[in-house]
């Protein structure tokens, strides 16, 4: 295809000396080869992803009816104002927000402890972010069961037997019967099952921080404490903004471990955005009103990630010094 | 390092390897606890005291997980559907990045624009078109029609993840190719990919891993029993046997040693993904 122009180029020895100047103006390839490399990928990604994105909204002005034979009427914007005065909606997104919350700083504060010590530590290095990262790559589906069994009630469980033996608790509790200490199993699976990845990141940051910084800092009398909190936190803060935006935006996202640990139950007490979304479109087969609540929810992940990007900047923009 | 004298430097270093280690105990208990529970046999209730090591060991729930019919074939499903998916997403993602990288044509920068900005839309959200739209087009209870869907999510951020791999080589490789008569394709093929090697395998275990362990898409595409995946057998078993966990954790464990081993053995590309922005595990 290309080769004619190429041949040509050959065949006058005079441009060769000027043929890698030429090639680079010159495109070799046929103007519609690019597109041979992009369609088969775009094709796919199109009709799975942006269409399904526009296809959504579509879907939330009508009151949808999925069950063949039925039509489906267009009610305009009602699917969002019933979302809006929904109170179980509101809920759920407190309970999302608190989710965030809660594990965001938890997988935060040990992620950093860990990559701290993990960075600092003499021998076994690689060990530990090894086995600090299992909980990362194991599936949701299963520590979700995982954690139902370890917080199981009776003084069997795991956790009842530990918590009793340390004297936190008098006698077992039963964790998943109400939303309180439901929430406790469904935080502590989250903070348990990302610390690792926290970390992984923290640690690639602080292995970027020349030694000779440290160094100096050690001439100059500074002690252990105070060279992390004046030097590596400062030098590492973009690092941090990234996980916290990356974690809040997973966050909102907390689905699997809700629906296999309370089913946001009880009473929709533990419900989270994801899980009403799917309660409603799923269970109750109204799906213009899980659209509409998708919608709702994307555009609040979408303004996350805008914000980060637009005063931020990506992570790994850190270390220039 | 300087300022603290040897001994106290080597307590200190005491104390971080012992603080460590008790993380390491936390990591692991939980994962512990279910390798026992899963090769201490039929238990329908929970031994006490519990014990993170089995008093004896019997691979009776791994047997009769096994000889449950669904079971072997959800993990055949699995194993099928991942490994299309992996195979889909590497080949689609490495061509468009490509495309991205060193062609220039109309549109470009609108499509690569569009395809950004959908990175921030998280999969998740497109659960009910995704599902009406499989329905429409027949491709409910069709594993095929799963791996499209699965494929087509991580297409965007991968794209991203090569084109700027791709952008990084130096094109006095592709220019020599070049004056030597090679065509677009050739290059890509011969040249691009073996440079790329490592981002590519970075995108095959994440596409792998993500196949493997999905459970909603899953959950709501397909209902003939034949066709399920190993998510939604663990969870069968879990609705099923309810009373008994021994069960339940064999079928866990035969779904999470592989993308353990997966992990230990390509830690690279793992750290590599994880560090680049975006992937989560």
């Amino acid at each position: 295809m290309s080769v004619n122009s190429i041949q040509r180029s050959r065949a006058v020895p005079g441009r060769m000396a000027q043929g890698r100047a030429a090639d680079r103006s010159k495109p070799y390839y046929r103007p519609y080869v690019p597109y041979l490399f992009l369609v088969p990928g775009l094709a796919l990604y199109l009709l799975w992803s942006v269409y399904p994105l526009v296809y959504q909204l579509y879907i939330s002005f009508f009151d949808w009816r999925i069950i063949p034979g039925q039509t489906s009427e267009f009610i305009g914007l009602a699917n969002y104002e019933a979302v809006f005065r929904d109170n179980i909606f509101w809920l759920a997104m407190r309970n999302t927000v608190m989710y965030a919350a809660v594990t965001v700083a938890g997988q935060m504060i040990i992620g950093l402890t860990l990559a701290l010590l993990v960075h600092r530590v003499t021998v076994a290095k690689r060990f530990f972010r090894t086995i600090y990262y299992l909980p990362v790559v194991t599936s949701w589906v299963v520590v979700s069961f995982l954690f139902i069994y370890l917080f199981s009630p009776g003084d069997g469980g795991l956790i009842n037997f530990a918590l009793v033996k340390l004297g936190v608790i008098d006698r077992p509790v039963s964790w998943l019967a109400n939303s309180g200490t439901a929430w406790i199993a469904i935080y502590s699976l989250g903070i348990w099952k990302g610390m690792g990845w926290a970390m992984v990141i923290f640690l690639a940051a602080l292995q970027g921080i020349p030694t000779e910084l440290y160094e100096a800092a050690a001439i100059d009398g500074a002690t252990e404490w105070q060279r992390i909190r004046y030097m590596t936190i400062p030098l590492i803060r973009r690092t941090i903004f990234f996980v916290f935006i990356a974690l809040m935006i997973g966050g909102f996202q907390v689905f699997i471990s809700v629906l296999l640990i309370t089913g946001g139950g009880p009473l929709h007490r533990t419900e989270v955005a994801l899980t009403y979304m799917f309660d409603k479109a799923f269970g109750d087969l109204h799906f213009g009103y899980g659209a509409a609540l998708s919608y709702v929810l994307a555009v609040v992940i979408v303004v996350v990630s805008v914000v980060q990007a637009r005063f931020f900047g990506r992570g790994d923009k850190d270390l220039e010094y | 390092m300087l300022a603290t004298s040897g001994s106290q430097q080597r307590i200190l270093n005491i104390i971080i390897f012992l603080v460590l280690c008790a993380g390491v105990f936390i990591a692991v208990a939980p994962l512990l606890y279910m390798t026992s529970t899963a090769l201490q046999g039929v238990a329908y209730v929970q031994p006490y005291p519990p014990r993170l090591l089995p008093e004896t060991i019997t691979f009776e729930n791994f047997e009769q997980a096994f000889s449950s019919r669904n079971f072997g074939r959800a993990m055949l499903n699995s194993a099928g559907v991942s490994i299309a998916t992996t195979g889909l997403v590497t080949v689609l993602a490495s061509t468009m990045a490509y495309s991205f990288a060193r062609f220039e044509f109309p549109g470009k920068r609108i499509i690569f624009a569009v395809l950004m900005g959908m990175i921030m839309i998280p999969g998740v959200v497109l659960l009910i078109p995704q599902f009406i739209l499989a329905k429409s087009l027949g491709l409910l209870n069709s594993l095929p029609g799963l791996v499209l869907v699965y494929s087509a999510g991580p297409l965007a951020f991968n794209t991203f993840l090569l084109r700027g791999f791709f952008e990084n080589l130096p094109r006095e490789l592709e220019e020599s190719a070049i004056i030597d008569g090679a065509n677009a394709f050739t290059i890509f093929w011969r040249i691009m990919l073996p440079l790329a090697a490592p981002a590519i395998s970075t995108v095959a275990v994440f596409s792998f891993l993500g196949a493997w362990d999905e459970y909603l898409l899953a959950l709501n595409f397909l209902t003939d029993q034949n066709l399920r995946t190993l998510p939604i057998a663990i969870a069968n078993f879990r609705g099923q046997h309810s009373s008994n966990w021994g069960l339940v954790f064999a079928g866990s464990l035969t779904a999470v040693i592989p993308t353990i081993l997966l992990f230990v053995f390509f830690q690279r590309y793992f750290i590599q993904g994880i560090t680049s922005g975006g992937v989560r595990g």
